[in-house]
């Protein structure tokens, strides 16, 4: 076994980029909240983009690796450490034999990504070892004294050269899996916890069952995210939606991003392991590539929609 | 724009940058519709163009989403718009036979209600000939509907907190097994014990929407 656990934190699951195209079968996409961080952890330490790692929320989290591995730790920003010296973010680290790695509470964002060479061995679901906290489908959360296994992913690219030993100042690591097969995505700055983060929106399938005015109140005022938001959904705080169509409405299919207004016209925007369906009308859905902001958002962070 | 062909019968509505809505007059059209995109009732992507991801059924609508690198919403748009319904459910979808021990606890209330005996309630279930029609709830639950009206029963006034693994139930215009045990509402009048959703397989779920699905007693 590669990496014991000694301390999950408040909630570290494994995850991919989920499982896509079961919606048919009442199986949500789940996978990482921000996608683009896991991807980036893993092709630093010459892993698939689509490789399981972990996802741990806020600060907490303590494994002990077994064997000696490397790894790369992206998506938050605060003190992540090595044998108690502090590491890197955003590139790949060797880690020794024994070596115990500490998640501080971040700074910015709210979830880290972990990546380990040869990605999270455990088993999948329809191709997929992500965690769905709705379904309960998928890997359980991990739990004190767990183990973790590491498997043989690779891209294909060899090993990373650009691997530092233990903490390092930064310079220049993660080079090795530049070139060939991929090219690194940009690193995008966890989002500020004080300042407003922006989401673009389109048009839902129900927007017309709102006033006139609650699409310019949608996009006009700052939202604050609800403590209540978890991987099902943000929920949103702020002046609320007016339905104007107030017969019920059959439930029907809900895609990732759609913001749901339930009576309340207070919104939902439906994260990684939304339900499949829902009752309630879509005004507006996020962009995809904003959802991933989303999910670094914190309890009271501001939110506004673009669109 | 002015189309040879319109299609009155159904709606797109957008639903975001890449997914339509496709809203359908009722559950008959929605799972025709949804057995003419995807021709064999199976997961998506049977005759489904390069690019779209899932097809999902629901009461009234059928959402389509897509990876928009892949296809173009203009021609996501057209595919929808020329698909043709597929009545026909025996050319068109897989056969499915579930074994019931009849007799779960409402089943002599759901026999009241229905003002016939307990054995009419088992013979009329397990005669009739059920459609799957869409799924929800809970990984592999799949909404179930008959021809007739004969079964319709309210859900229970309350609600149990654990309903046993394989019940069959009965609420409203629906039949449904019971993948897991759950909380649940609806009136139980048997258990089966086939698997409904085995995550370990290829294809986890027993009914998949379009299929046809028949109860035999055991």
């Amino acid at each position: 076994m590669g990496i014991v656990v000694v301390n999950p934190g408040p909630l570290t699951l494994v995850e991919d980029l989920g499982r896509q195209g079961w919606a048919s079968l009442g199986l949500s996409p789940s996978g990482a909240l921000d996608r683009q961080s896991l991807r980036l952890a893993n092709l630093l330490v010459g892993n698939p983009a689509e490789a399981a790692g972990l996802e741990t929320l806020l600060g907490g989290l303590r494994l002990r690796f077994v064997t000696a591995s490397t790894i790369a730790v992206a998506g938050a920003e605060g003190i992540v450490t090595l044998d108690g010296a502090e590491i890197p973010l955003n590139q790949a680290v060797r880690v020794a034999p024994g070596a115990v790695l500490d998640f501080g509470s971040p700074l910015f964002g709210l979830r880290y990504y972990l990546a380990v060479q040869g990605g999270i061995d455990v088993p999948t679901l329809l191709g997929s070892s992500s965690t769905d906290m709705l379904s309960g489908e998928g890997p359980a959360p991990l739990t004190s004294g767990g183990q973790l296994g590491i498997g043989r992913a690779s891209a294909g690219n060899g090993p990373s050269s650009g691997a530092r030993t233990g903490a390092g100042t930064g310079a220049g690591a993660g080079a090795g899996t530049r070139g060939k097969a991929h090219v690194l995505p940009a690193i995008r700055r966890a989002p500020d916890p004080g300042r407003a983060i922006t989401a673009r929106v389109d048009r839902g399938p129900r927007a017309d069952w709102f006033d006139l005015d609650s699409w310019r109140r949608l996009v006009s005022q700052e939202w604050t995210l609800s403590p209540d938001s978890n991987r099902i959904g943000a929920r949103l705080v702020g002046r609320p939606l007016t339905q104007t169509r107030l017969e019920e409405l059959p439930s029907e299919g809900m895609v990732l991003g759609a913001l749901q207004v339930p009576p309340s016209g207070l919104p939902t925007v439906f994260l990684a392991d939304h339900p499949v369906t829902g009752g309630y009308p879509v005004i507006a859905v996020v962009r995809r590539t904003d959802l991933d902001l989303l999910g670094q958002a914190r309890s009271g962070q501001r939110i506004r929609f673009l669109g | 724009m002015w189309r040879l062909n319109p299609s009155p019968d159904r709606e797109l509505l957008p639903c975001g940058d890449s997914a339509f809505l496709v809203e359908l007059p009722e559950l008959t059209a929605v799972v025709a519709y949804y057995r003419g995109l995807t021709r064999a009732g199976t997961s998506a992507g049977v005759s489904a163009p390069e690019g779209i991801i899932d097809v999902v059924p629901a009461a009234r609508t059928v959402l389509v989403t897509f990876d928009s690198e892949k296809i173009r919403p203009s021609e996501v748009r057209d595919w929808l718009q020329s698909a043709e319904p597929a009545y026909d459910v025996a050319a068109s979808g897989r056969e499915v036979t579930i074994e019931v021990s009849y007799g779960g606890p409402d089943l002599a209330e759901t026999a009241q209600f229905l003002g016939m005996g307990e054995a009419d309630v088992v013979k009329l279930h397990s005669n009739s000939e059920w459609t799957a029609a869409f799924s929800g709830f809970a990984p592999g639950f799949v909404y179930l509907v008959t021809t007739h009206e004969r079964l319709r029963v309210p859900r229970r006034n309350t609600p149990r907190t654990a309903v046993p693994v394989g019940s069959v139930g009965l609420a409203g215009e629906f039949s449904g097994v019971y993948p897991r045990s759950s909380p649940g509402g609806w009136q139980l009048i048997g258990t089966t014990t086939a698997a409904l959703w085995d995550a370990s397989k290829a294809e986890p779920a027993l009914i998949r929407p379009g299929d046809l699905v028949r109860f035999v007693e055991a």
